[in-house]
């Protein structure tokens, strides 16, 4: 029988080790996996490579990682001046790879679609494009861009069945699906779990099959 | 440089201006600030789809406090409805509406834009060391149109348009028309064609607000 669902915290961070490449769910308030990032936090991993749409915001766990100093890297689309992020990288204590939100999404599908690279006119003209390979495609000039991909993905769901299909509600599926897609372990947390079956095949939002593991976290944060 | 005898439009008044030039049937992208407020000014029987990169098509108007979705919110982090009809798609989907050439419409906030449609609207300089590309390098490559709108110089009064963009760019030759708190103008090849100004400013005292060189339309 196939059981994606995982009993505790412990069980959904089992071998998630030191220098992982971490794809982080969500945008703003949305879709993040808040209880995962804490269970994240407390494995001690460090030397992370971590990817999300902007460095954390003030008292998430993805902020705490940063001050904590577990993370080696960030890849994300804006860093606010004012945040932990900003300013440990000019303190030369954090590296910051800042791509445009198109790209970044684009990226994490093409290492879930098995595409080696494409071209994308995004940044092309701009200081993004300094010292990187560049062609002129179809009378406009495009930049090189590569797959990005996980070890780990940390994802929140609405609803989960044990196969590890995923439903979202409203906005909160943002980068959750293609992050699933790009991981070589997709782990999600979810509001409410399904019976096998019970979600309808046509409303399945995430396919089980880019899922390996589901923690039931029925208000989306960890408790007690 | 020379004060002008009249006043200047207001953030919501420029707003409504460009919301008037949005025909039924668009789908439209607003980036933050003052393309955010462009949505208030276009009537609820007028259908406008409007997109969020966070994932929305026909994203609708701010909700009662009491009717707050804490998991509906848009590309700004406020709080928004879905209209009858509306979608909620992925990151990767909603980019490829973006990048895809698939919204008829994006309007933009600017630091600057050139005479060619030069756009600069993502870091005062090349050396500030952290910077926020967010999405507009990509709706700038990727929308049919590209408006923007922004006030025509700085606090300081230094012309917004000019011949060539002194900040970072995000994108080469793409905007079609801006509209500041003083003039709508097209971007064509002959370089900014005033379509409309202020009531009571001539074009010479336009002019003297320009970097670039200004035409008759």
């Amino acid at each position: 029988m196939i059981d994606k669902f995982v009993p505790s915290m412990a069980a959904a961070m089992e071998g998630i080790g030191d220098s992982a490449t971490v794809l982080l769910g969500g945008f703003a308030d949305v879709g993040i996996p808040r209880a995962l990032l804490a269970g994240l936090v407390d494995t001690g991993a460090h030397d992370l490579t971590i990817v999300a749409v902007a460095g954390g915001r003030e008292g998430s766990a993805n902020e705490r990682l940063l001050s904590l100093g577990r993370v080696r890297k960030l890849i994300c689309t804006f860093v606010r001046p004012a945040s932990i992020a900003a300013r440990l990288f000019q303190r030369g204590e954090l590296e910051l790879e800042i791509i445009p939100q198109g790209t970044l999404a684009e990226r994490l599908r093409a290492a879930g679609a098995g595409i080696p690279a494409f071209y994308t006119p995004t940044g092309a003209d701009t200081l993004l494009a300094e010292g990187r390979e560049t062609r002129e495609i179809n009378g406009r000039l495009c930049l090189l861009e590569y797959p990005l991909r996980g070890d780990v993905a940390l994802l929140e769901a609405w609803r989960a069945d044990r196969w590890g299909n995923l439903v979202y509600r409203e906005a909160q599926q943002n980068f959750n699906p293609v992050m699933a897609m790009a991981a070589d372990l997709a782990i999600a947390q979810t509001y409410h779990t399904a019976e096998l079956g019970e979600l309808e095949p046509n409303v399945i939002d995430t396919p089980g099959v880019f899922v390996q593991r589901v923690l039931h976290v029925p208000e989306g944060e960890i408790h007690g | 440089m020379a004060e002008l005898a009249i006043k200047p439009l207001g953030r919501e008044a420029m707003a409504e201006r460009v919301a008037r030039d949005i025909p039924e049937g668009w789908l439209v992208n607003l980036g933050i600030g003052i393309p955010t407020l462009i949505a208030d000014f276009v009537p609820e029987d007028r259908e406008v789809l409007f997109h969020s990169e966070n994932g929305i098509i026909g994203m609708g108007k701010a909700p009662p406090k009491e009717q707050i979705n804490p998991f509906l919110i848009n590309a700004s982090s406020q709080h928004v409805t879905l209209r009858q009809g509306g979608s909620y798609i992925h990151h990767a989907d909603s980019f490829a509406i973006a990048r895809g050439g698939h919204l008829d419409l994006c309007v933009l906030g600017a630091f600057e834009v050139s005479d060619s449609g030069d756009i600069a609207n993502w870091a005062r300089s090349a050396d500030e060391p952290v910077k926020q590309v967010g999405g507009a390098m990509d709706l700038a490559i990727g929308t049919k149109r590209l408006w923007v709108v922004m006030e025509h110089t700085t606090k300081e009064g230094a012309p917004r348009l000019v011949q060539r963009c002194s900040y970072p760019l995000t994108a080469k030759r793409v905007v079609k028309r801006v509209y500041t708190n003083l003039a709508v103008l097209d971007v064509e090849p002959r370089g900014f064609v005033v379509r409309d100004m202020l009531p009571g400013l001539s074009f010479e005292a336009l002019q003297a607000h320009t970097d670039a060189r200004l035409h008759q339309a």
